[in-house]
């Protein structure tokens, strides 16, 4: 799936620049791109080192477990190839709160710290285990109940009301999320449709 | 009201975490700094062993704006947008907002300078900013992280719950905004 869409983003690309006669642009977006992704992993250096930090404290003084073990119900269901007081799952809630708050900057090392416990858990190395997949079905389609930069910017530009587009915003997350969650536990269930890929 | 509330909330947050844990680790007999700096360390291996996902990634989807690829989708789609009750300023930004962050950011930005934020154009751009997430950015670094090269159904899941969002976006700001 990502092979064809990755070829298919190239290919596009590089046919629409050579047909409008600006195969050149071709060669400097290229380019740039793949600097600016480096740069991009670099500014993560110091954010991620960060909160990875302060997750150390937490997972030491059992704040992440205790996070697991109060949400286990629902995880349970929704995870049912990982532990209940597993590391993982301490990391993935910390992670979707993050996503929650708005906080993107937070969610990210979380999300990571996640999927590292659960590549711990993973028998089948290379690929994405069944636990992953529905951790990013709900990573992507996570609900934001505080959209801080968009509401930023209403507020620079004079918006009357800034914050009234929130429950609109909740509302479209829901039926992301919906989809998201429902689609991942079909293909879950139905391992034959995912295998490919 | 309430945006004084979620202001409050989003200005607290990190503050807030800062505190409680490393306090909370405190009374636990944690030894608060050495554990920061243990845990910190991996910070630079796991930003690091994302460069290659990243780099693929970016190159494919930079190609694909800067050689007008990407309006030709855009043109291609737009009819079918129109139909279902999207301004046609708007589709640049619902594509654009699974590939990159801060394209989309830009382009929303844009449609807020442009139209105001409380025109119709502005409205569905802020719900669609707010409501879908950066699908091939997260799916690249989280999978790269851990070294993950085969994503499975992850891509298809990520990709309907954006169109999903996407249609509901439109779908509430005809309901609400009109």
């Amino acid at each position: 799936m990502l092979n064809v869409i990755w070829l298919l983003l190239l290919t596009s690309g590089i046919i629409v620049a050579a047909l409008n006669g600006q195969i050149e642009v071709v060669t400097g977006a290229a380019l740039d791109a793949a600097k600016s992704a480096v740069r991009v992993c670099f500014d993560l250096i110091g954010v991620m080192a960060m909160w990875l930090g302060i997750m150390k404290i937490a997972e030491k003084a059992g704040l992440i477990q205790g996070l697991a073990g109060l949400l286990a119900p629902v995880l349970r269901r929704l995870f049912p190839s990982v532990p209940p007081r597993d590391p993982a799952m301490g990391a993935i809630i910390l992670n979707l709160s993050a996503n929650m708050l708005g906080l993107g900057n937070a969610a990210t090392p979380f999300g990571m710290k996640a999927m590292q416990e659960l590549q711990r858990l993973n028998k089948n190395r290379p690929e994405a285990s069944a636990a992953m997949c529905t951790f990013m079905a709900l990573n992507t389609s996570c609900i934001t109940l505080i959209p801080a930069t968009i509401i930023g910017i209403r507020l620079a530009y004079g918006s009357a009301d800034p914050t009234e587009i929130v429950g609109a915003c909740i509302f479209a997350t829901s039926c992301a999320m919906v989809v998201a969650v429902s689609l991942d536990y079909m293909f879950r269930r139905h391992s034959r449709w995912g295998g490919r890929n | 009201m309430l945006q004084v509330i979620l202001s409050t909330v989003s200005r607290w947050a990190i503050p807030f975490l800062l505190l409680i844990v490393p306090l909370y680790g405190f009374f636990k007999k944690v030894p608060v700094y050495e554990t920061f700096v243990e845990g910190a360390e991996e910070g630079f291996t796991t930003a690091i062993r994302i460069i290659p996902f990243l780099v693929g990634m970016l190159v494919a989807i930079s190609v694909f704006r800067a050689s007008g690829a990407m309006d030709c989708l855009v043109a291609l789609i737009q009819p079918l947008m129109v139909a279902l009750g999207a301004p046609p300023d708007v589709l640049p930004l619902a594509i654009m907002r699974p590939l990159s962050g801060s394209g989309a950011l830009g382009l929303a930005t844009e449609l807020m300078k442009v139209y105001g934020p409380d025109s119709m154009i502005g409205r569905m751009a802020s719900v669609m900013q707010g409501t879908t997430d950066t699908t091939f950015f997260v799916l690249t670094v989280y999978f790269g992280s851990v070294g993950i090269k085969r994503f499975k159904y992850a891509v298809i899941t990520g990709l309907s719950a954006d169109i999903t969002g996407l249609l509901a976006s439109i779908y509430i700001c005809n309901v609400l905004f009109r």
